[in-house]
């Protein structure tokens, strides 16, 4: 397969041309994403009453675009992913998505857009793996009181069998969801936000629980779904090398705010990853690909 | 093709046709103006072939098993028509329907003193029953969803007393017996109920998940509140009044004024179909708010109308029957073990079921002791408590 940016480059011109803004702007002049000073807060018990969980994040996101969000924990990652998906509200700023302000799309066009993988998902109740992965066709039926307790047709099903089957869970269609090991729930939630045929993957640490062969199966998925279906992705990973392997580009976030933005080349530098998380790694080169690779030193320093 | 900045999907059979008509070039070009996942690749036959076998089955495996429940009723409410204080058999029954039926008269000079006891006593028994314990099982089934608890309950969780101290307020400041006072006393139940509804669900549910315990602690303090409050009207009350009213509060399917029937109906009715309506979503809410939200639903327009369904058709129950507990708990358990979770059978499935359940509860308090009547309240909680302590003690790892 010829894989690599020419491609995806020809596939993602293809598909601006057939989408047009609400204002009329051509595609290919509008990022997916435009974030303005995004800022979210909780409250806290500090002298300021409150927990900035992001701070004046401003930045972009091009159609297409496989992005990395890296950081050390509680630096907003999470947070910034759930304000893109409009699972949480932003306490100033505003998102576009598409050129459109996110606060006045409803709910589940937001869904047929974008696609979320949470990091985990509650499982109180048996729902096996083929009625989890159909809950994301939810927002592609309408919300009329017939549509309230429809069953899912043929072509939501051939979604969901086909999804299931690129994430490796279709042998356990069958089985209770609450049954199976994390990393099989792990792939069951990208089967499912798979269903919900977005164009933005949303992805929280999705490859945290997953065996060496899977980690491999779904990275390779997810540079194919830019590659040749022009989704834009944007994945938080711990694992910098994940993130730094495969993205196109990268974003480190530091307390809440952005600290540093770019190629991997640019991101992963020992003075930045020293600035961000207070300890000395080893960066070197990828035998294969060339970018950065970061490895952990033979004994951990901590500056004094 | 565009609605709303986004495209329009074309129906499989616009793709098998297009499939055939195309050649491979063209084809491939249409398949770029697709979302993603058709677009990859089309689906192999084999998945067709597969989803189709699905999406019949699952159909068909909803249709049969409703079909069996609900034959399953009504031969069940044929039985508990014949067992009384007087033994009414089939053949009887058939005889006096046809009697009734010849003359056009469904009255004592026609049917005698058994056809009166069988048509105005029993069957109205009956149907109140089955339409409480329907009522009582699908508002179990929404509230065990909206908690993410499968031990929740109306009456567990403090949302029957809550309706209850609505009614007996009702009462205490004389609203009467006319027929305007049976439309509101359910309103005022329903004010009752949604009132601690909206309490236990701020008490923890918005993070994530309300845990057994404390879901469990608030029931018991909004009871212990609300049943003082009920206690001290009672006390403000003439005697008589009050004793019917504790009578009332222990649980029972007496039917005291029969256009009762009717209001309740058209309240539960009216409840039942709105909840129905919310099934699909009622699946996504029980995988947490934000991931409900993720995908694609509005959860604080669905929480309201669960909100105010759930309470007005618990109102209605109360309002007639008192407090009837540990069916909503006990049935919708049964059921999820037996036909899975997903609402869309769960809800109706668990209704039939519910209904079933009372009727038998309710024959045993009219029979057991007979002339003696058991209030039906003391009957599901001496076969429901100790259901809920077994799965609280020996199922813990699979609740909390």
């Amino acid at each position: 397969m010829n894989d690599g940016p020419h491609n995806r480059d020809v596939v993602a011109a293809d598909r601006r041309s057939l989408l047009a803004t609400d204002d009329g702007r051509p595609m290919s002049s509008m990022p997916i994403y435009e974030v303005r000073s995004l800022s979210l807060s909780y409250p806290a018990n500090n002298p300021d009453g409150l927990l900035w969980a992001v701070r004046e994040l401003s930045f972009d996101i091009q159609s297409g675009e496989f992005v990395g969000i890296v950081g050390p924990n509680g630096s907003g990652k999470t947070s910034l992913l759930k304000l893109l998906g409009k699972v949480l509200r932003p306490k100033t700023g505003t998102i576009r998505l598409r050129g459109r302000d996110l606060a006045t799309i409803p709910q589940n066009e937001v869904a047929r857009t974008v696609a979320m993988v949470p990091q985990e998902s509650l499982q109180v109740f048996p729902f096996t793996v083929l009625e989890t992965v159909l809950m994301g066709r939810h927002p592609h039926h309408g919300s009329t009181w017939r549509d309230g307790f429809s069953w899912e047709n043929e072509e939501d099903l051939d979604i969901a069998m086909e999804a299931m089957e690129a994430t490796d869970v279709a042998h356990l269609s069958d089985r209770a969801v609450a049954d199976l090991s994390g990393g099989e729930r792990q792939r069951c939630l990208i089967a499912r936000a798979l269903a919900q045929a977005p164009q933005v993957l949303l992805l929280d640490e999705p490859t945290a629980f997953l065996d060496l062969p899977h980690q491999i199966d779904i990275s390779a998925l997810l540079r194919r779904l830019t590659d040749r279906q022009g989704l834009t992705l944007l994945l938080i990973s711990h694992d910098l090398n994940l993130a730094g392997q495969y993205a196109d580009r990268m974003l480190m976030m530091k307390e809440g705010a952005l600290f540093a933005a770019g190629t991997t080349e640019d991101v992963i530098r020992p003075d930045i990853l020293k600035a961000v998380y207070g300890c000395e790694v080893l960066v070197d080169r990828h035998p294969e690909s060339g970018r950065p690779r970061v490895t952990l030193p033979a004994w951990t320093r901590r500056p004094t | 093709m565009q609605t709303d900045g986004m495209m329009q999907r074309p129906s499989i059979h616009q793709n098998m046709q297009n499939m055939q008509n195309m050649t491979q070039d063209m084809a491939e070009q249409e398949q770029d103006s697709r979302p993603h996942s058709e677009r990859a690749n089309r689906p192999a036959p084999r998945i067709m072939d597969r989803s189709r076998r699905i999406a019949r089955s699952r159909s068909t495996k909803a249709f049969r098993v409703l079909g069996s429940l609900a034959a399953g009723l009504i031969l069940l409410m044929i039985l508990c028509l014949q067992l009384g204080t007087e033994y009414i058999g089939l053949q009887r029954m058939v005889d006096l329907i046809l009697r009734a039926l010849r003359q056009g008269d469904w009255g004592r000079e026609s049917i005698g003193t058994t056809g009166m006891i069988l048509f105005h006593v029993r069957l109205p028994r009956i149907l109140l029953s089955v339409i409480v314990g329907a009522s009582l099982a699908s508002v179990g089934v929404v509230l065990q969803a909206l908690l993410r608890n499968p031990l929740a309950d109306p009456y567990v969780v403090g949302v029957s007393s809550g309706a209850s101290l609505g009614a007996a307020l009702a009462i205490l400041f004389g609203i009467g017996t006319s027929f305007l006072a049976l439309t509101a006393l359910p309103l005022c139940a329903f004010a009752g109920g949604l009132l601690s509804l909206v309490l236990v669900y701020r008490l923890g549910a918005t993070q994530g998940r309300l845990s057994i315990h404390s879901l469990l602690l608030a029931g018991v303090i909004l009871n212990a509140i609300f049943s003082a409050l009920i206690m001290f009207s009672t006390l403000l009350m003439d005697p008589n009044r009050s004793f019917g009213l504790m009578a009332w509060l222990m649980g029972t399917l007496t039917l005291q004024v029969s256009p009762g029937l009717t209001v309740l109906l058209v309240y539960i009715l009216v409840g039942l179909a709105l909840l129905l309506t919310q099934l699909r979503s009622l699946n996504l809410m029980t995988l947490g708010e934000e991931s409900a939200r993720a995908c694609g639903v509005d959860t604080e327009r669905v929480k309201k109308r669960l909100f105010v369904t759930a309470a007005l058709v618990t109102g209605a129950v109360v309002s007639v029957s008192g407090m009837i507990g540990f069916v909503g708990m006990v049935v919708p358990h049964a059921v999820r073990l037996l036909f899975g979770a997903d609402h869309r059978l769960l809800f109706p499935a668990s209704a039939l079921v519910g209904g079933m359940a009372l009727l038998l509860a309710d024959t045993a308090a009219r029979t057991l002791l007979a002339p003696t009547e058991i209030p039906v309240g003391i009957v599901t909680a001496l076969a429901g408590g100790p259901l809920f302590l077994y799965l609280l003690l020996w199922r813990k790892d699979r609740l909390a």
